[in-house]
């Protein structure tokens, strides 16, 4: 059982400046399946996914206390090696964030980062990662050109060819669709279903539609604390604690 | 009395716009009286030829090229440094005690006269290093003059961009080299052109923290080590000697023409890259 | 991976020092001049060397009174030209013309500043000059015409610094005073001259410094007699252009006086920064 855990969160405190945005998280990710993480806003499941690849490190007086094991390692641990977590830890962020350069260079981002110079190889990758994001149909003529024309569903699909890319073993998703009209964000729900089988997502939504549709388990978070956690269909027709059952029925939130 | 106010409104826009016409006047007169007094004197032959008695008669050639090696030289040793204080500040520690007495050494050098940095830059490279009057001297100098201009317009430019390309970068598993090297200084790159332009503007009309560290040699330079004299010092020799009324206005003439194609140029910079961050 | 740990804590290292280069060129720039002029100061009396007007350096006298005073005046002249206008400017184009006119006439403005310093001077020397000459009378190289000059050269400084102070209060300040009824003066006079009182004052500072710095304009329009003015005809010299006049041939116990007056420039703008900074600040503070 243990085996088929990628990450465990062990009693996480975060605070950001003096606010205390989540306290006394444990929870088990299980390895190849999607865990979707559902709660109003503010309730911290954005800081939760955050602390997971150590992006949080950026945000100006973050602390965090209790332990993240990815595989058994902690990685808030002192001496953590950060850069390579965020290669195992995959992110994609609400909004989608092209860089200001071609398709080819976003995709090849992070391979050339970790070292891979052969263009061939760097080919091979970039077409594999647009396929596995439903992209490669509508761009594979325009490699080459900015990758601020694409329309925003394209754009959120190549951020998700572009964490693809570089092999990671954990995708964060981060209200991935927030910003999307439905038909591209079938198309995500599309890919992150086939996804399912090679890596561990873990799916942020403020949709509890989504997460009903996609999530293999679901999480529930309120005022930085999760209140519950079981199988999605456990969690959104039978949930034990009332709140959950006021949240996914639209009582607040 | 009390002015009704309607009338005080009048009285202050007439006063305001006065004014206002009167700066603009004064722009425009000296463009023009310095464009049309050395206008005629400006020929192909005057842009190429060598000085003879003194700039007497002949060219300018030779101070053309002092006018544009001394202040890419100095940019050319100023930038690394500027930009790279720009980098630490914006990217690599947070506001504290360090970051603020920085800031406040550079506003401070950037208040300092342009006669004491030819005073220092006379005592320290040509006297105490023995460099003598010479390119590379004038260089230092006029690199240490810029050096503020040229880290507060980068600090801006990396300020600029957008806070969501390096978490994309972070999340990609870059480090923070990495991250500032691809992404961030890609996109300040307008906003650094604009602060080296400022710079190349202000150094290429500066004359009294040249004079005395570059010197004022006629003869086109072979060397770093050779003394060069630029157009702004050439100008005002000429001027101030009595040695050509003519051949003064023509110089001028010409500078003036290099400052103001090089303050469109970074104006132009200056809106492109305002233009690209608003979208 | 080991190569990638050490290659960024090189370059962190490397910026560090990088991000020291303007504080360390600041503090080599005091060392050298105070290290070249102080011991001059103490060998001659500070009493002596500040008070007394007596500049000859074949006879070994040298008081800078005259100059430091001669400073003063051409700054203070420079200030009474430019900061009305740079002031008044600076509110007509934020406050009462369209913004397209602004557009073209600001840039135009600040155009002004690039004209190099010579220039200036030569302007002053030969469109200036014979003016007041023939005019007002005098030699007509003097504090009047340092005054003018230097006030046109530091007005695009003071306007650009106010018109930044002026565009950056609230547009509801504005508003909140013409839906009381103000004119467009009135909410200019009593709500957004006050809101951007500092940065207007920073302004003028700033100029006050660039003024007080200025040399080559100087050196072409004042005339450069060693001498406390009796009237704005007369002509002066001010404690940089006596540096700049006299630098080229000057040696030993002159060259170290030359040094010495850059010791008192220098004191003079550190302190004119601190000014400038206590006033951004009290007005960063205010917000």
């Amino acid at each position: 059982m243990n085996a088929d855990v990628k990450i465990e969160v062990r009693n996480l405190d975060v605070f950001i400046g003096n606010t205390r945005a989540l306290r006394g998280v444990t929870i088990d990710v299980p390895a190849r399946s999607i865990l979707g993480i559902i709660g109003p806003a503010g309730s911290g499941k954005t800081v939760f996914l955050r602390t997971l690849n150590r992006l949080n490190d950026l945000t100006r007086g973050f602390r965090a206390t209790g332990r993240v094991l990815l595989d058994g390692a902690d990685i808030l641990a002192p001496g953590a090696d950060v850069v390579g977590i965020r290669k195992r830890v995959g992110m994609l962020f609400a909004l989608p964030v092209p860089l200001p350069m071609s398709i080819f260079d976003n995709v090849a981002f992070g391979p050339r980062l970790a070292g891979t110079r052969s263009r061939r190889t760097l080919r091979q990758i970039v077409e594999s990662s647009l396929k596995a994001a439903f992209l490669w149909e509508e761009v594979k003529d325009r490699l080459n050109t900015s990758s601020l024309r694409l329309s925003g569903g394209q754009q959120q699909r190549l951020c998700l060819a572009r964490v693809l890319a570089m092999e990671p073993e954990v995708i964060l998703l981060d209200e991935p669709c927030s910003g999307l009209d439905p038909v591209s964000t079938a198309r995500i729900e599309e890919a992150l279903a086939e996804l399912k089988a090679r890596y561990t997502i873990i799916l942020v939504t403020n949709n509890t539609k989504q997460a009903a549709r996609v999530a293999c388990n679901t999480a529930f978070f309120l005022m930085g604390e999760l209140v519950e956690v079981g199988p999605t269909s456990k969690i959104f027709i039978s949930p034990s604690d009332p709140r959950t059952n006021d949240y996914v029925i639209g009582k607040f939130g | 009395m009390r002015i009704p106010p309607r009338y005080a409104q009048n009285i202050a826009v007439v006063l305001l716009g006065g004014a206002t016409a009167l700066a603009l006047a004064a722009l425009v007169f000296i463009i023009a009286f310095v464009m049309v007094k050395g206008m005629p004197a400006v020929n192909l032959k005057f842009l190429v030829d060598s000085p003879r008695e003194m700039g007497r008669s002949g060219g300018i050639f030779p101070a053309i090229v002092g006018s544009f090696i001394l202040p890419l030289a100095a940019i050319a040793i100023a930038l690394p440094a500027g930009v790279g204080t720009a980098v630490y500040l914006a990217e690599y520690t947070l506001e504290n005690r360090i970051t603020r007495v920085i800031r406040i050494g550079t506003d401070c050098l950037a208040g300092i006269p342009s006669i004491i940095f030819g005073l220092f830059g006379f005592i320290f490279f040509v006297t105490v290093l023995r460099m003598g009057w010479c390119i590379l001297s004038g260089a230092l100098t006029l690199a240490i003059m810029i050096l503020p201009t040229v880290i507060r317009t980068s600090e801006e430019a990396i300020k600029a961009v957008p806070r969501s390309y390096r978490e994309v970068s972070f999340s990609l598993g870059a480090t923070q080299w990495e991250t500032v090297w691809k992404v961030v200084l890609p996109n300040a790159v307008p906003g650094i052109m604009t602060g080296v332009m400022l710079s190349m503007g202000r150094s290429i009309g500066e004359t009294a923290a040249v004079i005395f560290t570059a010197g004022a040699a006629l003869r086109l330079p072979t060397s770093a080590f050779d003394s060069v004299r630029t157009m702004a010092v050439h100008f005002y020799l000429l001027a101030r000697e009595g040695i050509s009324l003519e051949n003064a206005y023509g110089t001028a003439a010409v500078l003036i023409v290099s400052i103001l194609l090089i303050n469109a140029a970074s104006y132009w910079l200056m809106h492109r890259f305002i233009s690209r961050r608003a979208r | 991976m080991v190569v990638r740990w050490i290659a960024e804590r090189a370059v962190k290292w490397v910026l560090i020092a990088l991000a020291f280069s303007a504080l360390a060129s600041l503090l080599l720039i005091a060392v050298f001049i105070f290290k070249e002029g102080v011991p001059f100061i103490v060998r001659v009396g500070l009493k002596d060397f500040l008070l007394s007007s007596e500049w000859d350096p074949q006879a070994g006298r040298f008081g800078v009174f005259a100059m430091i005073v001669a400073s003063l005046c051409v700054t203070f002249g420079a200030m009474i030209v430019g900061a009305p206008l740079g002031v008044a400017g600076a509110i007509f184009l934020n406050e009462f013309v369209s913004r397209r006119i602004t557009r073209i006439v600001k840039p135009a403005i600040e155009l002004l500043a690039g004209i190099p310093s010579v220039v200036y001077g030569f302007i002053g020397v030969v469109a200036v000059a014979p003016l007041i000459r023939e005019h007002l009378g005098g030699p007509g190289l003097s504090l009047l015409c340092a005054s003018l000059i230097l006030g046109v050269m530091v007005l695009p400084t003071i306007m650009s610094v106010a018109a930044d102070a002026i565009s950056s209060v609230p547009n509801s300040y504005r508003e909140g005073a013409l839906a009381l009824g103000a004119t467009r003066w009135q909410s200019v006079r009593m709500v957004i001259l006050k809101a951007a009182r500092s940065g207007i004052v920073a302004g003028v500072i700033l100029g006050l410094g660039r003024a007080v710095g200025e040399t080559m304009a100087v050196i072409m329009v004042a005339g450069n007699t060693v001498q406390v003015p009796g009237s704005v005809l007369d002509p002066v010299r001010t404690l940089t252009t006596n540096i700049a006049l006299e630098m080229g041939h000057a040696t030993g116990l002159h060259r170290q006086a030359l040094f010495a007056t850059g010791v008192v420039l220098f004191v003079v703008i550190m302190i004119l920064n601190a000014l400038t900074m206590a006033a951004m600040k009290r007005g960063h503070a205010g917000k």
